[in-house]
């Protein structure tokens, strides 16, 4: 390929500053010693320290953990089956439409029309459970829903890579279902498994959306306490939160990167 | 690994259609036991679908594989004492070398003593020693091939399968892959079948060849009767250059275009082609005694270890070695002996 | 007695394959369908229903929301609703324009750089992707604050009062959507880029002596499936957007997004908030069909 046009870098590297900057003011300012305005006193970690002596956001955070972990765990176990389900056997071609269908209609739908059709669905339930009041319950709910299709499609596209030929291969070789399934189909499966996970796990700790339209008073998550934050002010202790989201943020990513980036190889 | 006591493969009117498509017509065949046996055609002949019945990785529509005396039609592949090594391998890429061979030990519950002097075995025999802990991506496509050749022969299978083993190794490696291949049946004894479309690959390594074409075996025998009496001119073709020359009976031979030429064996038909093989056609310094012809050189291509002349009349090619020098517009008398035309079935 | 066939090496009747695939997809479908499609069925029937006095709704089919939304209410005809639908697609609109012009550079020069650091730098424009959209949105306060060269040059310029923040402002709205935005653009389009055939575009060079038409011509064609997925994945879910605009732009600067949030929310006017979802989800669906079309070429996940 021929080297890029100086311009053209130059616009590429505009366009990545662009997108980090915000980022890097509030990593900056989150360390900034001056508890208003943004004159520059000094480099601090105070405001770190009283985040971790924060009551309310440790519980937050710890909302925040438990939501995405339990969210995650289920979304995995069943978006992984439904992805064996999709790809694994012999549907029709009107079918195989459908399910794609349903799958990515998370994906594309903007948050806001499912965490509509969220606030609805509970309504109505509420009519027949008491658990279904806007709370933890519900907030793991809606995350499970859109968790799912990400977590299915990351596996199925796995599973498509693997091709039939090791199953073949397998019951040449005298296995029988459940032996293909453990030694063949699972430890190949896995690093898309883990992948998903790992995507569904951020969406959910960064997920604002479905959280605000499903949460309870008791079920408060960090996005949301951010947003209510600054929206009566910011405060460097909010930068110091943010900054620490972010960096969790790009260390589950990059963990997820390079885990799929394994995957291509085989 | 010892040979398998003797075990025939008799296909029995196997027949397999997908959808509309009718792959294999009411094909029957006996394999020997013991025996390298080749499926040789062009794509789409069915000879891979054929393998794959055997396999038991296809169920056909009608028809019966008998192995020795159990018919094996509806048992499931990893029932079967029958292994296959695929066309891409499918090594498992989880597990490495050592794993890999053991896969369909394991899978059975062998015991721990049993499959690790199996293992060994098979890693000595197919030269895979020093790179029993690697893992596949880490192989050359031959060591992948040798692989897969050790997984399915520490089974000790009654049949080993083969789909084109060759097709994914360079044009060197292939011509020592396909010599190396044959010692191995013969040291083993275990009947080999192979699929491919390569004529050279089959000519190499068979004992016999099926010919295939259109879902039927068009002629089946060892690769010299194959070679030199093809049955018809698809056969003729496929297993190398030949040159058609289409023939009328009369008493005592054939009347060509090209004149009178009598073979040792008379064709049953009245009107029909024979073919000779180029590198059979003798060139003479006068006119023989029979089944001569004068030609005039056209064209003279030069390949190393022969040159390659088309002569006409006939538009016929001759091969001669590379010590005769011709010149397009050379007249050259050509002797086609009665033993070397055969007359082609239909 | 039932007919055998033989899938990927197992010996099985089509009956029992079926079932078994059945039992794997249940668990997520049935998820799914109760999760996800019966919901907005439901959203679907809401949009005909009307509210009551205390917020309660009102099971009679009537169009009288739809009616809303074009404007027709009790006081004679109003386009404000018709206005936010409006800003809300010339926002999307040029969010997702500025998103593909510097989408395109930043591709080619990814496209560029040696293998092994590709991934880096892809790395570096997925990173942002998956931060959390308030933070990016606050975090705009900064850059924008009056302290700061951004707020300083539009003072200078006479747009704004000194000493004010360069927020709420449709520019702040703008920056933060694009921040957000680009990156849904930058990684389908990228993965078509990164398979261009070089080859036509040098000839297209050879043909044609303006820089543009190369692009029409030999660029634009070739990467048509990276781009219409980056522009499925950012058009609608830009007009869906409630938290950027509601922070940068303020409380009188409201997208459909916004307009939803407010029925769903303070407002309580549920089935006017499934109207308007309704809106939103026929342009999704739309989407929806473009993106299976184009988008199997482009793996994003």
């Amino acid at each position: 390929m021929k080297s890029t046009h100086p311009v053209i870098q130059a616009l590429a590297l505009f366009t990545m500053a662009f997108l980090y900057l915000p980022l890097f003011g509030v990593a900056i300012y989150s360390v900034n010693a001056a508890e208003k305005g943004v004159v520059w006193e000094g480099f601090s970690l105070r405001w770190y320290v009283e985040l971790f002596q924060d009551e309310w956001i440790l519980q937050t955070a710890w909302n925040t953990l438990e939501l995405a972990l339990v969210s995650t765990v289920i979304a995995t176990v069943i978006g992984t089956l439904v992805a064996f389900g999709m790809n694994r056997f012999p549907w029709g071609k009107k079918a195989n439409n459908l399910l794609d269908i349903l799958l990515h209609i998370p994906v594309v739908t903007p948050d806001i029309i499912m965490a509509g059709a969220l606030v609805v669905a509970f309504e109505g339930l509420r009519l027949v459970a008491d658990v279904f009041e806007p709370g933890m319950v519900n907030m793991i709910i809606a995350h499970i829903t859109f968790q799912i299709a990400f977590v299915a499609l990351v596996v199925r596209s796995r599973l498509a890579s693997l091709g039939f030929d090791v199953e073949e291969a397998a019951r040449d070789l005298f296995a029988d279902n459940w032996y293909v399934i453990r030694r063949v189909m699972l430890p190949l499966m896995l690093p898309g498994i883990v992948a998903g996970a790992m995507l569904a796990f951020t969406l959910s700790l960064d997920d604002f959306v479905l959280s605000f339209f499903t949460a309870g008073p008791d079920s408060q998550t960090l996005p949301l306490y951010i947003y209510a934050a600054v929206r009566k002010g910011v405060t460097p202790e909010i930068h110091a939160l943010s900054t620490l989201v972010v960096l969790i943020t790009v260390i589950l990513v990059i963990a997820a990167e390079r885990l799929s980036r394994k995957n291509e190889k085989h | 690994m010892k040979s398998n006591k003797g075990k025939d493969l008799i296909i029995q009117d196997v027949d397999k259609s997908f959808g509309s498509v009718h792959v294999l017509k009411t094909v029957n065949q006996v394999v020997k036991a013991g025996e390298f046996f080749t499926l040789l055609g062009p794509s789409g002949c069915g000879k891979t679908t054929l393998l794959r019945i055997i396999a038991g990785l296809e169920i056909p529509t009608s028809g019966a594989i008998i192995l020795g005396d159990e018919n094996i039609t509806s048992l499931p592949a990893n029932k079967r004492h029958v292994n296959m090594v695929f066309q891409s391998y499918a090594l498992f890429p989880h597990l490495n070398i050592y794993e890999n061979i053991a896969f369909g030990l394991r899978s059975r519950k062998m015991n721990a003593a049993e499959i690790e002097r199996r293992v060994s075995y098979g890693l000595e025999m197919l030269a895979l020693e020093p790179m029993k802990k690697r893992m596949p991506d880490q192989l050359s496509g031959g060591q992948k091939q040798r692989v897969a050749l050790a997984r399915a022969l520490v089974n000790e299978p009654d049949i080993l399968l083969l789909d084109e083993p060759m097709s994914a190794l360079d044009a060197k490696l292939r011509a020592s892959v396909q010599e190396e291949l044959r010692r191995l049946q013969r040291k083993l004894g275990t009947t080999f079948i192979m699929v491919t479309h390569d004529q050279d690959e089959a000519l190499v390594c068979s004992d016999r060849i099926a010919v295939m074409s259109e879902g039927n075996i068009v002629q089946c025998g060892t690769s010299e009767e194959v070679y030199d009496y093809p049955c018809n001119r698809f056969v003729a073709e496929f297993l190398g250059a030949a040159n058609m020359i289409q023939a009328k009976r009369v008493d005592g031979g054939v009347q060509t275009d090209l004149g009178f030429f009598t073979l040792s064996k008379i064709p049953t038909w009245s009107e029909g082609l024979i073919t000779i093989r180029p590198e059979w056609i003798r060139i003479c310094e006068s006119q023989p005694a029979s089944n001569g012809l004068l030609v005039t050189v056209e064209d003279s291509v030069y390949r190393g270890t022969n040159f390659d002349l088309l002569v006409t009349p006939g538009n016929l090619r001759v091969r001669t070695s590379s010590y005769k020098h011709f010149k397009p517009g050379d007249q050259i008398w050509l002797e086609l002996t009665a033993t070397d035309l055969v007359a082609l079935g239909e | 007695m039932k007919k055998l066939i033989i899938w990927h090496g197992e010996l099985t009747t089509r009956g029992s394959l079926q079932r078994r695939g059945y039992s794997f997809l249940s668990s997520g479908m049935l998820w799914l369908l109760f999760f996800l499609v019966l919901p907005s069925l439901v959203l679907v029937a809401l949009s005909f229903a009307s509210r009551g006095s205390y917020g309660e709704v009102i099971w009679k089919f009537t169009l009288e929301n739809y009616t809303r939304l074009m404007g027709f209410s009790v006081f004679g005809w109003t386009p404000d609703y018709l206005f936010i639908l409006a800003r809300s697609v010339e926002v999307a609109f040029l969010t997702t324009l500025i998103s593909v012009i510097f989408s395109y550079p930043l591709s080619f020069f990814i496209a560029s750089r040696p293998k092994n650091t590709r991934y880096l730098w892809l790395t570096l424009v997925i990173v942002p992707f998956w931060t959390n959209i308030v933070i990016r949105a606050y975090a705009w306060f900064l850059l924008l604050a009056p302290e700061f060269p951004l707020a300083k040059l539009a003072t200078a310029v006479g747009l704004i009062p000194p000493e004010t923040p360069l927020y709420p402002s449709a520019f702040a709205v703008y920056l933060g959507m694009v921040s957000m935005f680009l990156p849904f653009v930058t990684l389908p389009l990228y993965s078509s880029v990164e398979r261009l055939d070089w080859s036509l575009v040098e000839a297209a060079q050879d043909l044609y002596s303006s820089r543009t038409r190369v692009f029409f011509k030999a660029i634009l064609p070739q990467t048509m499936p990276g781009l219409s997925v980056g522009i499925v994945l950012t058009f609608v879910p830009a007009m869906g957007t409630f938290v950027i605009p509601d922070l940068l732009g303020g409380a009188k600067y409201m997208l459909v997004g916004n307009l939803i949030q407010q029925q769903f929310g303070a407002s309580r006017d549920w089935s006017f908030g499934a109207a308007v979802c309704m809106g939103l989800m026929v342009l999704t669906m739309i989407s929806l069909q473009l993106y299976r079309r184009r988008g199997e070429e482009i793996d994003l996940l």
